[in-house]
């Protein structure tokens, strides 16, 4: 019986072996980083873009292109900070206006040949933006014959108790935003009476902007019970139900605040001019009008063209709420401290 | 004894030569997971700790002082605390009668449903938040609790994952005890409970302390279930060490709550250790077959009052329950993912064969890479773990010996101790040019399932000890008498009773690693994403497609994990009328 055993235990160690034929290690092609025909964009979690793009790039540079994903906006930017004397890569995009300072400040891009309106520092490029605004479920408003809120001061009105959620600020980037357009709206010393009322009329913070939007929002498809959640401009154009002409949901464009992604060189790049050259191709109009498809924001380039329902249900906001990027890296820690403190408790 | 052995062919007597092979072999037993460890966790975790404590080449310890006077560090350290020890306590209270009714009965469906248990345990903590939140959700079907964003919440998902933990290391052994001891105790006059409280308990302590110490350390160190359910109000020091690491890059906090969290983690393995210790010893182990007993929820006919049916019938009760309140997140995913623009459908099942869009690989590919890295971790935790459960499993005779072998054991503990964003951003310090080798490890595919593997240890290890140890030492003595060399005693009889755990082992390992999430989400390069980090990305997104995708992706990988969990548990089986 013993033998009978080993028997299977032979046959088990055989599968496993054949089985290690499809194993990840074993398929392992030679890593080619760090030669001057392969070029690694480090980028953040929701970067992305339409099938064949990059390939295209391949194409026309003869280059290689790896793309390495270390987790959302300030996880990327934090690594980045880590690892400045060994970069992960040779360019970087997805440090949005909220980080950029730090970025600059740390050393960790250096200076671009790029030329487009809005570089920050003569290192940073702007690829695009969008505006992280208050959205309300039309539907919902209709149903109960209520009037929607407008601006942000409106939100801490009685009629509003208990209908707005918004994603936490300290673990989301936009919940970061917003608590930005508040700081923008009301001042360094203003805002955090702001959020005590919003807290008083019933405010209900979710972990970030899928939990916000899927499970609390009304409007998001799973029948949520607040009405009224933080989230982008582009957001309403996903609403318009099957057969229908206009979206169920819309953004106020007076609570806004203007978020930028830049893109940049690494210092010490293991092919800074490879580098240079996809910097530049994310400023071209192949990528910049696939970017609202594959991205959901705005391009930055002036000839890039939006998508017709974009034009139509996602209108931009033409004053948004503005804080100094130097401010917000000498005060990010100090805010989002207060802000958990206040809203938190 | 139920153990017989086949009498083993006249080896030549263990000569110097045989000797010093076995010390070889020890040597290496010990030293090949010693560097694995070293190499892929302690250099990453000390070099990241090490970076907020040095500041210009000076050690600065003042980062204590700062953080320890914060009000907040004191009510972190609390919650972390609380949180784990209810949901250990939890865990273990229900999963004792879980293991009882799924490893000690026979009834239809038992592979399926021991498979279900399982689940829960690899579900992306995104989706299962999502699940959870709901169903508690005011207007949710159990809004009327008024659960949602409460610590309630927060240690129901606990138990929610961790509850397959304490059933499956228990029932293993369980199974596996000889009933014939508490069948003694009956017949000498001891009530059912009486019976199991003094016979059967004592026997399963070391099982239950094992599974408590990883639920206690799974608990200790959740991270997304505790931010989507409960927010940063019940933060642990896991979340914290998040916040301040990705978020405000304050190194130096972050280094000293690690160091907060070592202390606390080897505080509990500690505690672990003693109950097993003073429990620890040879059982009597049978086949599953000798002790498992058809599960009757009427009274046999012929059978007397007070032979234990109640004690049956309650056990079987909480683990219906428990098995239905398990269900009704999952359900809820399902139905979730069948919802539609247009109503009901299988889109979001469809669209999986796509990139979405937004993925750089479709989902399907996504998960072939999840299942390939999967193997590789598994094979990985397989030798190092068998390697530390077959060296702690001995009992030197030598205190320094024994010593040792207890600090081993909670070494290879650790990594389920220490924070995901602690180790990860370690990589990144530690493997670029590792030893000044020619390669970036940092970007590389091979490091995912090592960083997985490194997590998937501690459960082989936790799942063939108990086993290992309850063999009785006789045995091998009396293999050696026979004239075994100890290489064929420790083949006979160690390897392959061993073996018949390792069917769990290898189900847990390959589960631990298709959901491991956080060291990988650091790693996983885009061009092979697993399917959690894929899940997580589509979740992300703005688009009704996306979170469906999502949704559907993650019944996806609940179906693959219990498909595999029930093809490990046939591996095990040793077949009608097994005899070893």
């Amino acid at each position: 019986m013993a033998r009978i055993h080993s028997l299977r235990v032979v046959g088990t160690a055989a599968v496993v072996a054949a089985l290690a034929g499809c194993s990840a290690i074993g398929s392992d092609e030679p890593s080619a980083s760090a030669s001057s025909d392969t070029v690694t964009l480090v980028t953040h979690d929701s970067f992305a873009l339409s099938e064949g793009i990059l390939a295209d790039f391949e194409e026309q540079t003869g280059l290689t292109v790896e793309v390495v994903q270390p987790g959302d906006g300030g996880t990327l930017v934090n690594q980045l900070v880590l690892t400045k004397d060994a970069p992960l890569g040779d360019v970087v995009f997805g440090i949005d206006n909220t980080f950029a300072s730090r970025a600059v400040d740390e050393g960790v891009v250096a200076p671009t040949t790029t030329e487009a309106e809005g570089v920050f520092e003569g290192a940073l490029v702007p690829i695009d933006y969008g505006d992280v605004c208050i959205n309300v479920d039309h539907t919902w408003f209709a149903a109960h014959g209520l009037a929607e809120p407008v601006t942000l001061e409106d939100l801490t009105e009685p009629e509003y108790k208990d209908l707005l959620v918004v994603p936490n600020a300290v673990t989301s980037s936009p919940g970061l935003s917003f608590l930005l357009a508040t700081v923008g709206a009301f001042g360094e010393d203003g805002w955090q009476d702001y959020w005590s009322a919003l807290k008083a009329n019933g405010l209900k913070v979710a972990d970030g902007w899928s939990d916000a939007y899927y499970t609390d929002f009304s409007g998001g498809g799973a029948d949520g019970p607040r009405p009224i959640v933080l989230s982008y401009a582009s957001s309403p154009p996903y609403t318009v139900p099957e057969g229908g002409t206009a979206p169920t949901t819309g953004a106020l464009l007076d609570t806004c605040f203007r978020q930028t992604e830049y893109a940049g060189v690494l210092t010490g790049a293991a092919n800074p001019t490879g580098a240079q050259q996809l910097l530049d191709f994310l400023r071209t109009d192949e990528v910049q009008n696939d970017i609202p498809v594959s991205m959901y924001m705005y391009p930055s380039s002036p000839t890039a063209t939006l998508p017709a329902e974009w034009a139509a249900f996602a209108p931009l906001a033409t004053d948004p709420f503005e804080v100094d990027p130097a401010d917000i890296t000498e005060n990010r820690e100090a805010w989002l401290t207060e802000w958990s403190d206040t809203v938190i408790g | 004894m139920t153990v017989t052995l086949d009498r083993p062919d006249a080896a030549p007597s263990a000569g110097a030569s045989g000797r010093s092979r076995v010390v070889a072999f020890w040597v290496v037993a010990v030293a090949v997971p010693l560097v694995f460890l070293g190499l892929f966790f302690a250099w990453p975790v000390v070099e990241m700790i090490a970076k907020g404590f040095v500041v210009d080449g000076h050690l600065d310890l003042g980062g204590f002082a700062d953080v320890f006077s914060r009000p907040r560090t004191w009510r972190i350290i609390g919650l972390t605390l609380a949180q784990a020890s209810l949901g250990t306590l939890l865990s273990v209270a229900l999963g004792v009668p879980g293991a009882y009714v799924l490893y000690r009965h026979t009834f239809r469906g038992r592979t399926l449903l021991r498979a279900f248990v399982t689940v829960p345990f690899v579900l992306p903590t995104v989706v299962v938040g999502v699940a959870f939140r709901s169903l508690l959700v005011s207007g949710g079907p159990l809004g009327f609790l008024q659960l949602d964003g409460t610590f309630a919440a927060i240690v129901a998902a606990l138990v929610f994952f961790n509850y397959a933990v304490v059933v499956r290391a228990v029932g293993g052994l369980w199974e596996r005890l000889d009933p014939r001891a508490e069948q003694a105790a009956r017949a000498l006059g001891a009530s059912p409970w009486r019976a199991f409280r003094t016979v059967t308990l004592p026997a399963l302590t070391p099982a239950i302390a094992s599974a408590a110490s990883l639920t206690f350390l799974y608990c200790a160190t959740a991270f997304g279930t505790v931010l989507v359910l409960g927010g940063l109000q019940f933060g642990t020091i896991e979340t914290e060490i998040w916040v301040q690491t990705t978020q405000f890059l304050d190194l130096r906090a972050a280094a000293v709550l690690s160091v907060v969290q070592l202390v606390v983690v080897a505080g509990a393995l500690a505690v672990a250790a003693r109950a097993r210790s003073t429990r620890e010893r040879a059982l009597a182990l049978t086949l599953p077959d000798a002790s498992v007993r058809p599960l009757r929820l009427r009274r046999p006919a012929g059978m007397p009052a007070g032979d234990g049916h109640a004690l049956t019938l309650v056990a079987t009760t909480v683990t219906a329950v428990v098995v239905l309140l398990l269900a009704l997140p999952l359900v809820n995913l399902v139905v979730r993912s069948l919802r539609t623009d247009a109503g009901w459908g299988l889109d979001h099942y469809t669209a999986l064969g796509t990139t979405g869009g937004a993925l750089t690989v479709t989902v399907w590919q996504a998960t072939l890479n999840s299942l390939r890295v999967a193997l590789d971790a598994t094979v990985i935790a397989l030798v190092v773990g068998g390697l530390v459960a077959l060296v702690v499993s001995r009992r030197p005779r030598r205190a320094i010996g024994r010593r040792a072998v207890v600090g081993l054991d909670a070494l290879f503990m650790l990594p389920l101790g220490v924070s995901a964003v602690t180790v990860g951003f370690g990589f990144l310090l530690s493997m670029h040019h590792p030893f000044g080798l020619p390669v970036d490890l940092r970007t590389s595919p091979v490091l995912v399932p090592i960083a997985q593997a490194v997590v998937a240890v501690p459960l082989v290890v936790r799942t063939v000890l108990p086993v290992l140890r309850a063999i009785d030492p006789r045995l091998r003595e009396a293999a050696a008498t026979l004239g075994a060399a100890p290489g064929r005693v420790l083949r006979t009889v160690d390897l392959s009773i061993a073996t018949r755990s390792l069917g769990l082992a290898v189900g847990f390992a390959f589960a631990a690693s298709l959901g491991e999430f956080g060291a990988t989400s650091f790693l996983a390069r885009p061009d092979r994403p697993t399917l959690p980090v894929v899940i997580f990305r589509l979740i992300g997104r703005p688009g009704p497609e996306s979170y469906g995708m999502a949704l559907a992706a993650s019944v996806v990988l609940a179906l693959l994990t219990a498909g595999i969990v029930a093809l490990c548990e046939r591996l095990r089986a040793p077949g009608a009328g097994g005899e070893w």
